[in-house]
């Protein structure tokens, strides 16, 4: 005679029972790390379709460049000159800025300053799930990428590095739950600093909290917001975006604004690391 | 159910996967992405065996949450609950019907994430959460409810498509066959 439980164990449906407890067992136990690595290796089977989706969208770009008017063209490469004319001079006078910073820098003994580099990435994925803000690009270790690094666009900043793999990177967007960071409120008159939280409302992609000021502050809407460089991640002075409304906190002890995103976080598609 | 199906089954969610992290003008356009493995597990209860609605339960969620913030697994318990509640009633319900596949798909698709984020919520992970999800869970619930349908004929023509299908009855019996001979009888 058999036992109950070799009884129990010959039913499909106490075997798929049996085997999803264990499954989430083990998961449930994994270090990080571990856990970490095996995310990797899993999503390592989309890579393909990450491949083929961007060769398939080079080619339709090519196919675009090549049926497009000469006339087209040559408007496109004019506008690009006279940017390009006025990007030098622009850059020149920077250059002697920097020089002139560098220089007072030296004289008061502060800490000199080294410029950041900028590395392209191409956005392959967005998070699949609701309640996060992230998305995967084609930048990894094998590129120098790392854990922390700032991403941003010409529009502003974006977020930052959270996860890597050999060739691709997790970047937590600005709004994630876990991403905060110092920021700084500068116009003309007014100089605050506060810190940027997840945005209150889980469908406004580009809304962020801005809170911890004091309760009589003098932030208006309209009003540049950058980071503060506070913290060591990202570099003071990247524009996050700008104060569309503020109110104060339910306990009344300070006062916290909405900040309009400068990046349009809903269709990236390029984006820079920051390499120091 | 033929041999097949569960391959077939696990590729749709391959793909499912893929499109959702790939494609996000729904997510523009209404404020959600839609969740296309909930859709998938309905058809998989209501079709296929206990044993790949656990095998698909822990490859969909597996896939899902590799290339989510969310932590590995996550997704895997609430698919499988879903799909062993569906599964155990499934001689019950009336899956050829559109109108319960709507019911099937948009109930699956409002519980998956609902059970999703109460796992991660008694984790020490911190969520977005607000009242916007409720407006998210609405869309992802209506939108699954309209795919399961769309799920369920292109996945069973596929299945008819790549299996072999049964011998067509034809008119034919040996039992009624004249017997002719020369003559004798």
């Amino acid at each position: 005679m058999e036992s109950p439980l070799g009884e129990m164990l010959k039913k499909p449906q106490y075997i798929a029972l049996a085997s999803m407890a264990l499954v989430a067992l083990i998961i449930f136990n994994l270090p990080a790390q571990t856990m970490s690595r095996w995310k990797l290796a899993i999503s390592g089977v989309f890579l393909p379709l990450f491949g083929l989706a961007g060769s398939s969208q080079q080619l339709l770009q090519k196919t675009g460049n090549t049926i497009l008017p000469r006339s087209v063209l040559a408007r496109e490469a004019e506008r690009l000159r006279r940017e390009n004319e006025q990007l030098k001079i622009e850059l020149k006078q920077t250059s002697e800025l920097l020089r002139e910073n560098a220089q007072l820098r030296q004289s008061l003994v502060w800490q000199k300053q080294s410029p950041w580099k900028l590395k392209m990435a191409r956005v392959i994925a967005r998070d699949p799930a609701n309640w996060w803000r992230s998305i995967q690009i084609d930048s990894g270790t094998n590129q120098g990428a790392r854990v922390n690094l700032p991403v941003l666009t010409p529009d502003g900043l974006v977020g930052r590095i959270s996860f890597v793999g050999p060739n691709r990177s997790q970047v937590l967007l600005l709004g994630d739950p876990n991403l905060r960071l110092g920021a700084l409120v500068q116009d003309k008159d007014v100089r605050e600093n506060g810190i940027i939280m997840s945005s209150a409302s889980p469908l406004d992609n580009n809304m962020v909290d801005l809170q911890y000021f004091s309760r009589n502050t003098a932030i208006k809407p309209g009003q540049s917001v950058i980071t503060s460089g506070d913290g060591g991640v990202f570099p003071k002075g990247i524009l996050i975006g700008q104060i569309v409304d503020m109110r104060n906190n339910t306990a009344g002890l300070s006062t916290e604004a909405r900040v309009k995103v400068a990046a349009n976080l809903n269709s990236l598609e390029e984006v820079w690391v920051m390499f120091p | 159910m033929n041999a097949l199906n569960p391959v077939i089954i696990l590729l749709a969610a391959f793909v499912a996967v893929y499109f959702e992290s790939s494609f996000s003008w729904f997510r523009s356009l209404f404020g959600a992405q839609i969740d296309l493995l909930p859709p998938l597990m309905v058809y998989a209860s209501l079709t296929s065996g206990i044993i790949t609605v656990t095998v698909l339960s822990i490859i969909g969620g597996l896939l899902f949450d590799s290339l989510s913030a969310n932590p590995l697994g996550v997704s895997v318990l609430p698919l499988f609950l879903i799909g062993y509640a569906i599964h155990r009633f499934h001689g019950l319900l009336l899956r050829e019907q559109l109108y319960a596949q709507f019911a099937f798909g948009a109930g699956a698709s409002l519980l998956t994430p609902l059970f999703t984020l109460l796992v991660l919520l008694s984790g020490d992970t911190n969520p977005l959460v607000g009242w916007g999800n409720v407006w998210q869970f609405l869309v992802i619930a209506i939108s699954g409810g309209l795919l399961t349908p769309v799920c369920f004929v292109i996945l069973d023509r596929l299945s008819r498509a790549l299996n072999y299908q049964p011998v067509a009855q034809v008119a034919f019996r040996p039992d009624r066959e004249i017997k002719r001979s020369r003559g004798k009888l």
